[in-house]
């Protein structure tokens, strides 16, 4: 199970975007990329899920640790999410309260 | 109990390791789909829950280096879908888990685990943990009803 992660920068905010499944085998990857970023000075962070097929607690849990590790930066990490099964993860558990959600890249870096 | 067990037992035993969760779970979406007995967002929950508990049969290996094989076991009845995931860790108290703050407030962000369990509640109809020496089973039970079938069709 591969799960794609590419960076992209648009104007000092930077793109992750995240390809496949995210559970308790892949998470780790996606942390240790998010740690990797924080500590290269990107604290302005947009995590892009629109090609991602499954997330679960375990991912969760990475973006949970990976915004508070920006806002201990002062920085901040919004998602990009449109997928209904995806939204429900982040409505069940109230994250739609402390993440910011974008419906696109576009409207993500627009800010 | 009514929907005693009937039609095909199915038990897949993994070993207790993080990348074979995605196998449990591709196997019981794929039963769960050729059964058409849910409509696909009922699956899409099932899967979800299916990949919850098997995490926590993983970790609750992992804790007690314990090298036993975790098994799910998907079961029918006339108007349920029964998936039965047993582990040999330590057992565990679903009772214990630490109850978190509310997610307004910042101190929220200081818990990245403990999610599984209230996603499998809230996902699945019915769930039971029967927590014992010899280790965790938890069964999550989804019932068809007729929406399902309007839905899938």
């Amino acid at each position: 199970m591969e799960l794609g992660l590419e960076v992209t920068e648009h104007d000092g905010i930077t793109v992750l975007a995240v390809r496949g499944e995210v559970d308790v085998y892949t998470a780790p990857r996606l942390r240790e990329k998010l740690v990797e970023l924080v500590s290269q000075g990107k604290h302005n962070i947009v995590v892009d899920l629109e090609a991602v097929d499954f997330l679960d607690s375990t991912g969760l849990g990475v973006l949970v640790g990976g915004l508070k590790r920006l806002r201990s930066h002062d920085g901040d990490l919004s998602l990009v999410c449109t997928q209904h099964r995806i939204l429900k993860v982040f409505e069940i558990t109230g994250l739609t309260k402390v993440f910011t959600i974008h419906e696109s890249v576009d409207a993500a870096v627009a800010k | 109990m009514s929907g005693a067990d009937q039609g095909p037992v199915i038990e897949l035993e993994i070993p207790a390791r993080a990348e074979y969760v995605g196998l449990a779970r591709l196997v019981v979406s794929s039963l769960a789909t050729a059964r058409r007995a849910l409509a696909d967002e009922r699956i899409d929950d099932l899967k979800l829950a299916v990949s919850e508990a098997c995490t926590n049969a993983i970790e609750a290996h992992a804790g007690a280096e314990r090298q036993e094989r975790v098994t799910v076991r998907w079961s029918e009845g006339d108007d349920r879908l029964l998936v039965q995931i047993d582990d040999r860790g330590p057992g565990f108290d679903p009772g214990q888990l630490p109850e978190h703050p509310p997610v307004t407030d910042p101190e929220r962000l200081n818990f990245e685990r403990g999610l599984g369990i209230p996603l499998i509640r809230t996902l699945v109809d019915e769930v039971d943990f029967n927590p014992s020496d010899s280790g965790t089973s938890v069964r999550l039970t989804m019932f068809c009803g007729p929406a399902d079938d309007e839905l899938s069709s």
